[in-house]
């Protein structure tokens, strides 16, 4: 049984998005449903792989039966189990904040279910190229589904975000290219023995650069990130919810696999410089984010730039390669999907209910809507890394693998870091809750009733600028309060308690990763 | 450095295609001219591909039963091509109806007037 469960993983999503097309040909607003059933069979499947990977520690299949070098490998490990889980677990819970978010259109749907199957796809791949054609498969649905509102803006942004994307992935590609016309292979295991021996070789140091700046420009590392602030913000909320917490997430597990299986920490005993190299790089991108965060008034931007940063704190413990900081980066890896994808579903509910879209908006809504700007200000505390959450343990781990390695100027940046998110997190806090009551706020209307988590029904907001809405509600950034339902909520909460609730869960992770930790 | 050119002359072109595509990514203000840029640089790494695999006097990989008839070019850079292109294909394909919808929206392809006119 095991054996059919990798490619089930990726192929049941890839086939059923099918599905929603079809059915638009006779019905309309029905491809929820079978995402909601294709996202319930992959979280099952997604659980039957961690399971197998937690008893045997790692799953493979061969496609086809043509075994390495010339077939291409599924393989499941420690690595790239808590990855699976995370992905079937955000897309099922994205999906009950899309249910009353939109948009309903069947199309949307199936670029959803495509998402999903790239992004398993990503994650299970043991063969280079293979890894290519999912990134792109991952990249095409997301630039679909950033423009699903129809909006200009939205569409400039995606633009924006296919000609960066897909320039990346070429430069993945050329790298790959150089790895394969220096070994003749391209399966990662494969390429591991093969590349052994001639590490300081200009063609594998090149491969090696190009993959890397290739994957940062997917991962969105400062200073390749310039897409992402713009894709954030102008995509629909339940579409940055989804791609906050997954897309970016599983590139900069590629990046971690690539480092790890592909170049393995040989690699950078033999060519300290390319360590340096990616250790500046994130460093960089560590506090650029956290600063560019720290100026921003627009939350969703705000929360983008944050990204960029977290982003390169795991690109740091993936390159730092002893096993308290890889440790540290699949923690952190995992726990920033949940905390961004927390915090931008948070985010929606504050716009759909009361229209706030800036931090100034958020004045003293932590009375108006109690339940979200409480799991707000959970998550917030957490992506700060108070202990005891998630966020904590990650930037712990790193930290303290950079003190083991000798690379102090890490835990300076990261502790700098956490200062700066402070910054931004307490601006927030402080707006939601001690903002002066007096001050006149662009949603100051009378819907107190808005209340409670179940708010079904906002109340009658005084819009100053109503935001004509053309193609029938399906565009969740008009200003106008729209519906809120208990499953928007219940998302939002759910990812504050699991994101507390997994700082506890050290000791699962290392029983995970103690197959592949350097 | 002629010598090289004269011998390598594939991987040469490889480079300025690259560089030609990533220029007119960067510097050309229309939005289609830079999914042309996009598509010219993704054409240059599939010439690299095809240059890489290409064996001098090489036949296609077809091995008669009885085997031998070499040297054979190795098939599967082709094939990472074929793919490669198929993706390009489906990438351009998006790229183009996001540039149809900007221009229904803003009425224009020019990448300056469009932040112009989405900024106020």
């Amino acid at each position: 049984m095991t054996d059919v469960l990798l490619p089930l993983l990726v192929a049941v999503p890839v086939l059923a998005a099918v599905a929603p097309l079809l059915l638009s040909l006779r019905t309309t607003e029905t491809g929820w449903y079978v995402a909601a059933v294709t996202c319930a069979v992959e979280a099952t499947l997604a659980a039957a792989v961690v399971r197998a990977v937690s008893l045997d520690g790692a799953v493979r299949h061969v496609v086809g039966g043509y075994e390495r070098p010339y077939g291409i490998e599924l393989v499941a490990d420690g690595l790239s189990a808590p990855v699976v889980a995370l992905v079937a677990v955000v897309a099922l819970g994205v999906l009950a904040f899309a249910y009353t978010a939109g948009p309903r259109r069947n199309s949307f749907y199936s670029a959803y279910l495509l998402l999903v199957g790239g992004l398993m796809g990503v994650t299970v791949t043991g063969d280079l190229f293979n890894m290519f054609v999912f990134l792109e498969i991952t990249g095409l649905a997301t630039y679909a589904l950033v423009a699903a509102d129809r909006s200009g803006r939205s569409a400039v942004a995606a633009l924006k975000y296919l000609i960066l994307g897909t320039t990346g992935a070429s430069l993945f590609l050329i790298g790959v290219g150089y790895a394969f016309v220096e070994t003749g292979t391209l399966n990662m295991v494969d390429l591991a023995d093969r590349l052994a021996g001639g590490y300081g070789d200009r063609t594998v140091l090149a491969s090696f650069g190009f993959i890397l700046v290739g994957l940062g420009l997917k991962t969105a590392v400062f200073p390749l990130h310039t897409w992402q602030p713009d894709a954030y913000t102008y995509a629909p909320d339940t579409v940055t919810t989804f791609i906050s917490a997954l897309v970016s997430t599983v590139a900069a597990y590629a990046v971690g696999r690539v480092i790890l299986t592909v170049f393995t920490p040989a690699f950078f005993e033999a060519v300290p410089a390319a360590r340096t190299a990616v250790l500046v790089f994130a460093a960089v991108s560590i506090l650029a984010g956290s600063a560019l965060a720290a100026v921003q008034s627009e939350i969703k931007r705000l929360l983008a730039y944050s990204s960029v940063s977290q982003f390169g704190l795991v690109v740091a413990g993936f390159a730092l390669v002893t096993p308290d900081a890889v440790l540290g980066a699949v923690i952190h890896l995992v726990g920033h999907g949940l905390m961004k994808g927390g915090l931008f579903a948070a985010a929606g509910v504050m716009a759909a209910r009361h229209g706030a879209r800036t931090v100034g908006d958020y004045a003293r809504l932590g009375y108006r809507s109690p339940v979200v700007a409480g799991a707000v200000g959970v998550l917030g505390v957490v992506l700060v890394g108070v202990p005891p959450s998630v966020g904590f343990l990650g930037k712990w781990y790193i930290a303290v693998g950079a003190v083991r390695a000798g690379a102090w100027p890490i835990a300076v940046v990261v502790f700098l870091s956490t200062l700066l998110t402070l910054s931004y997190v307490a601006r927030l806090l402080e707006r939601l809750y001690f903002a002066g009551s007096t001050e006149p706020t662009v949603a100051a209307g009378a819907d107190a009733d808005a209340d409670a988590g179940t708010g079904a029904e906002a109340g009658v907001d005084v819009d100053p600028d109503p935001d004509p809405v053309a193609d029938g509600g399906d565009r969740p950034d008009s200003r106008a309060p729209a519906a809120v339902s208990t499953g928007m909520v219940a998302v939002v909460v759910a990812a504050a308690v699991v994101a507390v609730a997994l700082g506890f869960a050290t000791a699962a992770f290392e029983t995970f990763l103690g197959g592949v930790l350097p | 450095m002629i010598d090289l050119l004269a011998s390598r002359w594939a991987y040469a072109a490889f480079v300025v295609l690259m560089v030609v595509g990533l220029y007119m990514m960067i510097a050309s203000p229309n939005l289609v001219k830079k999914v042309i840029g996009l598509n010219v640089f993704q054409s240059a790494v599939f010439l690299f591909f095809i240059a890489a695999a290409y064996v001098v006097g090489g036949s296609p990989a077809i091995v008669p039963p009885d085997g031998g008839g070499g040297p054979y070019v190795s098939p599967l850079p082709h094939v990472i091509v074929l793919t490669a292109i198929v993706v390009g294909v489906s990438l351009t394909a998006v790229a183009l109806a996001l540039v149809v919808r900007i221009h229904d929206e803003y009425g224009t392809v020019d990448e300056a007037v469009v932040e112009e006119v989405a900024d106020d």
